[in-house]
């Protein structure tokens, strides 16, 4: 089960911030979560999305175990 | 020093804490932006970071300003959660020998912290709420420093 985070206007189109979602890539993890939304499926598609795996920016995909933290970055706007 | 608060700050405090006991430091600049109530369409701003993550992020934007510019030091506070129109968002303070640099390292901090620091932020006013994404300007004030790399 990997931990799932959505940031920004994500969690809003979502309805949701943190799930526990098994799926053994981030590419496996996108699809599975695109197939269940269609509105969060544009959302993740939109461009600007980052994904970070355990804090860490990944570009691509990537392998993740019981213990990862998947967490999908809407475009950043601080200050 | 890096901080994220959901307490509201006052900046002049901040400056008075990091000017003192510096015999070396020959400058220090300071940045202090303020929400804006947009003539009524923003009653609220609120703003999301990723715990960890976020600070990590502005740790590795502020060594790279600490490098280049040669500061002596730097302050960074960042406000999370719910603001209201004219409460302190965000300041900055940078410490160096001579003024240029820290004019520059604050303007380059700003910069950076405006579209690469991990912050989300939605304005709330009374026709809804929106997310607000980096403008194009935004990413041209960034562009600035990358063609200038030493």
């Amino acid at each position: 089960m990997a931990r799932v985070l959505l940031f920004g206007r994500l969690s809003d189109v979502a309805g949701w911030r943190s799930r526990e979602l098994e799926a053994d890539s981030i590419a496996a993890l996108t699809a599975l979560l695109s197939d269940e939304d269609a509105d969060l499926a544009e959302a993740l598609a939109r461009p600007g999305v980052q994904v970070a795996l355990d804090q860490e920016i990944v570009r691509g995909d990537a392998v993740l175990t019981a213990r990862s933290e998947v967490a999908y970055l809407p475009p950043m706007s601080g200050g | 020093m890096i901080s994220l608060t959901d307490q509201s700050f006052e900046p002049g405090a901040l400056l008075t804490a990091f000017s003192q006991d510096r015999s070396e430091t020959g400058a220090i600049a300071t940045f202090t932006g303020l929400a804006r109530a947009e003539r009524g369409a923003t009653t609220t701003l609120e703003l999301e970071a990723y715990p960890g993550f976020t600070e990590a992020a502005i740790d590795k934007i502020a060594q790279q300003a600490k490098a280049r510019f040669t500061l002596d030091d730097f302050h960074i506070v960042h406000r999370i959660g719910k603001i209201a129109p004219g409460e302190a968002i965000v300041f900055v303070a940078t410490a160096a020998t001579h003024r240029r640099a820290a004019f520059e390292a604050c303007d380059f901090l700003m910069d950076y912290l405006k579209s690469r620091a991990p912050f989300w932020k939605k304005e709330t006013g009374p026709d809804g709420s929106r997310w607000i994404e980096p403008r194009d300007q935004d990413h041209a004030d960034i562009a600035r420093w990358e063609s200038t790399k030493p």
